[in-house]
């Protein structure tokens, strides 16, 4: 503040904006005699007392240096909060290595094609902006608790398990089992993903809803199942199974045409239609567990 | 005139006969009695005067992740452990049809069933626990997948608990071992809760399978 006032006073409007052009002036000042007092020492052609220039040209450097610390303490009140951890997506391509999965076909296993899934998902998910981590890249063998150990650490939004077979129909998205119980700080390994329950089902009526607008037919269920049961984050697991022949009851076949004959699950536009499903209902869940709208 | 020799002959061949008829049926009555003696006299099959015993079977369906109640009438033995193995094979059976809408290539798959009481009360009851022995060979042929697996051990878990309220607590093993999976996704080294499993038409909000909780 006493730097602002003596600016203000001791010096023409231009020269405070100059402070450089200034110093360069203060560099003409002629020698005086020895003797002679200091106050005497005046700029050649403005006239002033020295003085008031090097205080000038002290506050002009340093008064926008410190403009935004004001000395003022601020108001009390709550301290800022920390930026939220960016809202990532977690997605295990179950079976792998030895683990061969279910036989879907002659030639086509389980674990290829839920790693094609789980690659196109990644993919589609990246384009629209949101982070990826998968578990397995390649044809690996991997423990389900090394799944979760990779899931847990990344503190996800959301974890997708993704499966295959070739009984039911259309697409089964399945939740744990475990009853659901309230977050605390310590969760048993085994029964981690029973202070997720509740979120985990919110998930799956989301991903219900984008497969149910995408016509795709979903059966929805609760099973004990790893490393699902293990997972620290809002999990479900997605089964992907043929489509079409959908019976009505005990041995009645379903009348319509279009269901006679049915889509396997390797139907490159059947698998199109899961993936795009799949990322819209997991931006949505994004925009309500951020609040944040994907442009 | 018959002569007196020949009198005498013919009593003497008939007191013969009738000796060794005797004898012969004395022979028949110690060997019936020695046979009866080391065979176990236990019926192989039921008779067909036993009462058949109204059952109900929950069926599941792929197709719509459902469990159907099916009402039959089934002869059943009266020890509860053999009680719980033939409906479990009952059910197993109708999965085998070419019809079932769950179909599982083989129609028996149960060995045992083991019931032990519970020491620990749930919802103020002592129940018991069933440890189902499935075959190895029902694990190998069983569809692999979550969906199908669930559904097989829901309703194995909806049928004893439907015909045997007695039964709160499923546990299973394959080939008297403990296994983590079934066909490679549903979890077997969990307790199943058999009163939280729904059962259509009898549970109240039943439209969901699934629930068991451990």
């Amino acid at each position: 503040m006493q730097c602002n006032k003596t600016a203000g006073r001791g010096f023409p409007a231009g020269l405070a904006e100059r402070p450089v052009a200034s110093a360069r002036r203060g560099m003409d000042l002629k020698r005086v005699k020895p003797g002679s007092r200091r106050r005497d020492l005046r700029h050649p052609r403005l006239g002033r007392p020295l003085k008031v220039y090097w205080v000038g040209l002290v506050c002009a450097v340093l008064l926008p240096v410190g403009w935004g610390q004001s000395p003022v303490r601020p108001p009390q009140g709550p301290p800022p909060l920390a930026a939220p951890p960016q809202f990532s997506v977690v997605i295990d391509a179950a079976h792998g290595g030895a683990d061969t999965g279910a036989h879907l076909t002659e030639q086509l296993e389980e674990k290829d094609l839920v790693l094609e899934l789980s690659v196109e998902l990644r993919s589609m998910l990246s384009a629209h902006g949101v982070q990826v981590t998968t578990t397995r890249e390649m044809d690996v063998t991997l423990s389900p608790l090394r799944r979760a150990e990779v899931a847990n650490h990344r503190a996800a939004g959301a974890c997708i398990v993704l499966h295959a077979t070739a009984s039911g129909h259309g697409v089964h998205l399945f939740t744990s089992s475990l009853a659901p119980v309230s977050p605390g700080k310590i969760l048993p390994w085994d029964t981690a993903q029973a202070a997720y329950v509740q979120s985990s089902l919110r998930l799956s009526a989301e991903i219900n809803s984008a497969l149910q607008h995408a016509e795709i037919p979903v059966t929805l269920g609760r099973t004990f199942l790893a490393p699902l049961d293990n997972l620290t984050c809002p999990a479900i697991a997605v089964e992907v199974a043929p489509l079409g022949r959908a019976l009505l009851g005990r041995g009645a076949m379903s009348t319509d045409k279009s269901d006679a004959q049915p889509t396997p699950v390797t139907d490159p536009e059947y698998q199109k239609q899961i993936v795009s499903a799949l990322t819209a209902a997991i931006e949505e869940w994004e925009h309500d567990v951020t609040g944040e709208t994907k442009p | 005139m018959i002569p007196r020799y020949q009198k005498v002959f013919f009593w003497v061949l008939l007191l013969a006969t009738m000796a060794m008829a005797a004898y012969l049926l004395r022979l028949h009555t110690k060997s019936e009695e020695r046979v009866l003696a080391t065979v176990e006299r236990v019926p192989l099959s039921a008779p067909d005067t036993a009462t058949q015993t109204p059952v109900m079977l929950l069926v599941a369906n792929d197709y719509d992740g459902s469990l159907t109640p099916v009402a039959e009438r089934i002869e059943l033995p009266d020890q509860m452990n053999t009680r719980a193995r033939f409906l479990l094979n009952e059910l197993l059976a109708e999965y085998a049809k070419p019809e079932a809408l769950h179909p599982i290539a083989q129609n028996a798959g149960v060995d045992d069933v083991f019931l032990m009481p519970m020491t620990v009360e749930r919802d103020g009851m002592a129940g018991t626990m069933a440890v189902v022995n499935l075959s190895g060979s029902l694990a190998q042929v069983h569809p692999s997948g979550i969906e199908p697996e669930t559904m097989t051990l829901l309703s194995m878990i909806g049928t004893l608990h439907a015909n045997l309220p007695e039964i709160t607590e499923v546990r299973f093993l394959v080939d008297g071992e403990p296994r983590e999976t079934l066909a490679g996704h549903a979890d077997l080294q969990r307790s199943y809760l058999a009163s939280s499993t729904p059962i259509p038409g009898v549970d109240a909000g039943a439209d969901v399978p699934g629930g068991a909780t451990p």
